[in-house]
C-alpha cells in the first residue's frame, strides 16, 4: 500500500553556505557524495522508501544541477499522475537575506501545502547523510499524538555545526526544553533539523511568524511554540554524519570505506536511489593496484588507487598515484601522477607528471572543470 | 491512428538458446546476462534507439518472465514512447484457435497487425544472440538507395569457420545470387549476420505466401528467403566490419565476455555516441579491501571484493571474501565466493555460493588431457560446498543438486 498521508518538504539551499567550494555552482542538495550520489538522495531516498509518494523540493538559488539531477523524478519513483516530486523554485519577491531561511521558504510555498491533502508534513534539510526510517518518526507522532516531532541523535555535536538545537528529553519522549546553540561538554541530544508536524499546525505557524516579521526558524518558530503544543522528541541511533565544513565532506566520503557504515547506508530494503548514468562496469587494467577504495561504474584504472572514493567515469593513468583522495565523476588523473588528500570536483584534469598533496585534516580542493 | 513510422525492427527473441545449458533454463537467451552489467539483449535495443528506431517488437516465447520483466516498459533504453517504442509480442489467441510461434517468419506473420498500425516503409528483423554494435539506419539507406526487396547484412568471417554460417554469394554490384545455408564447400566467407530489412509490402506478400505454403518450416533463412530470391526480388547484401560475436554458446559467451578486457578488440562499451543502455542496479560503487588485488577485471556496484581477481568480469552484488582467487571467470550478479575458494576458467550463475575452499574448474595448463579440460558452469542459484572439487567441463544445475551429492574431495 503506497501512501502514508504525509507529504515531504526538503530545503535544497539551508546550509549552502556550510561548503563554500562545493557550493558555488550548485545547492548543498545537488554536491555529489560517495561516488555516484548526489546529497539530496539520502532524505529523498528515505522518504520514498517510507511511503511518501509526495515531496516537494524547495530551492532558492544555484539550482539548475539539482534540476538536471532530480528530472522528473523517475529515478526515485516520483514520476507519477497522482503526487510525485514537486520542484518549488522561488517565487518573485522573496529576496530578504536571513540565515536560516526556512520559514519564507514554507511562506513561498504557501499554495503547495493549502492544496496537498497528506495531514501530516515532514521537513527535512539535504546536509545529513544517513538512512533513517521516517516511517517510523512518523508512527511514533501519530502514536503519541504529538503536534510536533523532531528528530535528534544523542552524542557529541559534530564541530562546525550551525545553530546546533539540544532538546532535552523526558522519559516518555516529549520536550523539557529546548536550547539553541548552548556551550556543550560531552555527548547530548543534539537536532537533525527533521520535522514531523501537522500540516494545518505548520500553516497557521508559518503565518504567525511571517505577521510579526520572525523569521528565525529555530528561535520563532520552535522555541516560541514549544510549551505550547504536544511537542515530542524521536531518537535516531543509526549512523549519521552532518556536512558542515569541506573537512566533514571529506570525512563523510571517508567512512564509506567501512563495512559496517555502508551496512547501514545501503540496505537492500531500504537502497539509495539515484540518476542513472549508463556506464560500463570499472575496467581494471593490467598491473593495476586498488587497496581500501570505493570504485564506481565507469572507472578505468590503470594505476594505483589507495584509501580513495572514486566517482563514475574517472580515470586513472598508468603510474600514476592516488592516495586518500575524493575523485569526482569524469575526472583525469595523467600518468605518473601523485594526488594525496585531494578533493576534485567533476571534469577536472590532472595532466601528466603532477604532484598534489593535502593534509588529513585539510585537503586540497580542486574546482569543477580546472585543467591542473 | 498512430503515427507512420519510417522504419519498425521486430526482434526475435523466443529462442531458448538450448546450447547455453543451465544459463536459459529459466530464461531465454536474449536476457542471459552479458559484460557486467548487461543482457545480450541490450545490445540490438541500444543499437534501435541509437540508430534512430523508435518502434520495436520483441517476440518473445521461451521462459519470457524474466526478459519481460526486463524490459518493461523500455525506458533504461528510451524506449517508453508515446506513440512508439518498445512492445512485448507473446503468441496469443485468435479466431481460428492459437499458436506458438512455428518459426522465425511464422512469429513475424502472427503480428503483421502490430507493424501495420505503424504503416512502415521498411522492417528490421533483428535477433537477440549477438553482441555488436551496429547503425542500422546505414543499412536501411544502401536498401533504400538500390530500391531492395530484402537486404542482408553480411560479415566476412575466417575461410576456415565459413561452413558453421549461411553464407552469401553476391555478384560484383552487391546483389545476392545464392544462399549456401553452412556449405561444406564455401564459395566466400561473406556470413550472413540474420539481421534483414525488408520493404514492408515485400515482406507482407511473402509472409503471406509463406504461410499459405504447407511445405514451408516458416522459417526466414530456410524458407523465405530463398523463396524471394527464387521470384527473382532484388536482394543486397550490406557489408558489415566491426566486432560481431553470437554468444550462442557456452564458449563463445565466454570469448565474448573475456573481449571486453582485450584492449585491441574493437567493442568500446564506454563510447559516448554510442551507449550500451542497461537497467541499472541500485547498488552503491563496489569497494576493494586493503588485501584485495584486482587486475584486468571488469567489476559492476555494489561489489565486496577482499581476495584476488584477475581476468574476470564480475557483475553487480558479487562478494568475494579474502584468500579466494578468481581467474578467467565470470561471476554472474548476487554470486557469492567465499574465503579460500579458487574459480577458474568458470562461469558462476547468478545467486550461486561457492563455499569455503571448494575448487571450481581449473586452468588447461594444469590439465594433463585436453580433451577433457573445458570451462566449469555453476547454475544459478547452486551452492558447492566446502572443500569440493568441481573438475572442468562440468555443468551444475541447482534443479538437480541434493544433499547427498558427492564430490570428490581434494
Amino acid at each position: 500500500m503506497r501512501g502514508n498521508n504525509v507529504a515531504g518538504i526538503l530545503f535544497s539551499n539551508v546550509h549552502d553556505d556550510k561548503i563554500r567550494e562545493l557550493t558555488e555552482k550548485r545547492t548543498i542538495a545537488s554536491v555529489p557524495f560517495g561516488g555516484r550520489y548526489r546529497l539530496i538522495d539520502f532524505p529523498l531516498s528515505n522518504m520514498v522508501n517510507s511511503g511518501i509518494s509526495k515531496v516537494g523540493v524547495v530551492t532558492k538559488s544555484n539550482f539548475q544541477s539539482l534540476m538536471d539531477h532530480l528530472g522528473s523524478g523517475k529515478a526515485w519513483d516520483l514520476s507519477r499522475k497522482r503526487d510525485g516530486l514537486f520542484f518549488l523554485p522561488p517565487f518573485g519577491k522573496q529576496d530578504r537575506e536571513i540565515s536560516n531561511s526556512r520559514i519564507e521558504a514554507l511562506e513561498s510555498i504557501r499554495h503547495f501545502l493549502i492544496t496537498s491533502k497528506e495531514d501530516y508534513v515532514l521537513l527535512s534539510d539535504c546536509d545529513i547523510v544517513c538512512n533513517l526510517p521516517y516511517h517510523d518518526v512518523i508512527e511514533s507522532h501519530i502514536r503519541s499524538e504529538a503536534d510536533i516531532t523532531a528528530v535528534y541523535r544523542h552524542g557529541v555535536i559534530p564541530p562546525h555545526m550551525s545553530e546546533p538545537v539540544v532538546y532535552h528529553v523526558q522519559e516518555n519522549g516529549l520536550l523539557r526544553d529546548m536550547l539553541i546553540q548552548p556551550k556543550t561538554d560531552g555527548p547530548c541530544n543534539y537536532g537533525l533539523n527533521m520535522y514531523v508536524i501537522d500540516r494545518m499546525l505548520l500553516l497557521a505557524l508559518t503565518e504567525d511568524c511571517v505577521s510579526r516579521n520572525m523569521y528565525h526558524f529555530n528561535r520563532d518558530f520552535i522555541q516560541r511554540n514549544m510549551h505550547k503544543y504536544r511537542f515530542h522528541c524521536y531518537e535516531f541511533k543509526g549512523y549519521a554524519r552532518v556536512i558542515c565544513s569541506t573537512q566533514d565532506y571529506f570525512q563523510a566520503n571517508m567512512d564509506l570505506l567501512d563495512p559496517d557504515i555502508r551496512a547501514q547506508l545501503f540496505r537492500p530494503e531500504k537502497p539509495i536511489y539515484t540518476k542513472v548514468r549508463d556506464d560500463m562496469p570499472a575496467r581494471y587494467g593490467l598491473g593495476a593496484e586498488v587497496t581500501e577504495s570505493l570504485i564506481a561504474d565507469g572507472c578505468v584504472i590503470e594505476g594505483r588507487v589507495q584509501n580513495s572514493i572514486l566517482f563514475r567515469g574517472v580515470k586513472v593513468a598508468k603510474g600514476a598515484v592516488v592516495k586518500n583522495c575524493v575523485i569526482m565523476q569524469d575526472t583525469c588523473i595523467g600518468a605518473g601522477c601523485s594526488l594525496q588528500n585531494v578533493i576534485t570536483d567533476k571534469d577536472v584534469t590532472v595532466q601528466d607528471g603532477r604532484a598534489l598533496m593535502g593534509t588529513d585534516d585539510y585537503p586540497v580542493f580542486i574546482s569543477k572543470g580546472s585543467i591542473v | 491512428m498512430l503515427p507512420k513510422q519510417e522504419a519498425v525492427a521486430m526482434l526475435l527473441a523466443g529462442g531458448q538458446g538450448s546450447r547455453l545449458g543451465v544459463l536459459t533454463k529459466k530464461l531465454a537467451k536474449p536476457a542471459v546476462p552479458f559484460g557486467g552489467k548487461y543482457r545480450i539483449i541490450d545490445f540490438p535495443l541500444s543499437n534501435c534507439i541509437n540508430s534512430g528506431i523508435e518502434t520495436v517488437g520483441v517476440l518473445t516465447q521461451y521462459q519470457p518472465l524474466i526478459l519481460n520483466d526486463y524490459i518493461g516498459s523500455g525506458q533504461p533504453w528510451d524506449l517508453d514512447r508515446l506513440n512508439a517504442g518498445v512492445h512485448v509480442l507473446p503468441p496469443y489467441q485468435h479466431i481460428d484457435g492459437s499458436d506458438w510461434y512455428k518459426g522465425t517468419a511464422n512469429a513475424i506473420y502472427q503480428n503483421m497487425n502490430f507493424i501495420e498500425r505503424y504503416r512502415p516503409d521498411h522492417v528490421v528483423i533483428l535477433s537477440g544472440d549477438h553482441i555488436y554494435k551496429m547503425d542500422y539506419s546505414k543499412m536501411v539507406a544502401i536498401h533504400k538507395e538500390h530500391g531492395a526487396a530484402c537486404t542482408i547484412a553480411e560479415i566476412e568471417v575466417p575461410m576456415e569457420e565459413a561452413s558453421r554460417f549461411g553464407i552469401l554469394n553476391t555478384r560484383s554490384d552487391g546483389t545476392i545470387y545464392e544462399f549456401d545455408e553452412k556449405p561444406k564447400h564455401p564459395k566466400s566467407n561473406k556470413a550472413s549476420m540474420g539481421i534483414y530489412v525488408f520493404s514492408w509490402d515485400k515482406l507482407r506478400e511473402y509472409l503471406t505466401r509463406d504461410e499459405a505454403n504447407p511445405d514451408s518450416g516458416n522459417d526466414f533463412g530456410s524458407d523465405v528467403l530463398p523463396a524471394m530470391l527464387r521470384a527473382g526480388e532484388k536482394m543486397m547484401a550490406y557489408a558489415f566490419s566491426g566486432y560481431w560475436k553470437d554468444v550462442g554458446t557456452i564458449d563463445s559467451l565466454w570469448e565474448a565476455n573475456m573481449d571486453l578486457l582485450n584492449p585491441k578488440v574493437p567493442l568500446d562499451l564506454s563510447d559516448e555516441s554510442w551507449k550500451i543502455y542497461s537497467r541499472n542496479p541500485t547498488l552503491p560503487p563496489h569497494y576493494i579491501s586493503g588485501r584485495a588485488h584486482v587486475q584486468n577485471a571488469l567489476v559492476a556496484e555494489g561489489c565486496n571484493i577482499y581476495g584476488t581477481l584477475d581476468s574476470s568480469i564480475v557483475f553487480e552484488d558479487v562478494t568475494i571474501e579474502a584468500g579466494a582467487v578468481v581467474r578467467d571467470s565470470i561471476i554472474m550478479p548476487g554470486a557469492k565466493i567465499e574465503a579460500g575458494a579458487v574459480v577458474q576458467y568458470a562461469i558462476i550463475g547468478e545467486q550461486a555460493v561457492i563455499r569455503e575452499n571448494a575448487q571450481i574448474g581449473k586452468r588447461p595448463e594444469d590439465t594433463k588431457d585436453l580433451a577433457q579440460w573445458g570451462l566449469t558452469v555453476v547454475g544459478g542459484g547452486y551452492t558447492v560446498p566446502s572443500a569440493a572439487a568441481v573438475p572442468p567441463k562440468t555443468m551444475l544445475d541447482a534443479d538437480d543438486q541434493k544433499e547427498d551429492t558427492a564430490y570428490a574431495r581434494q
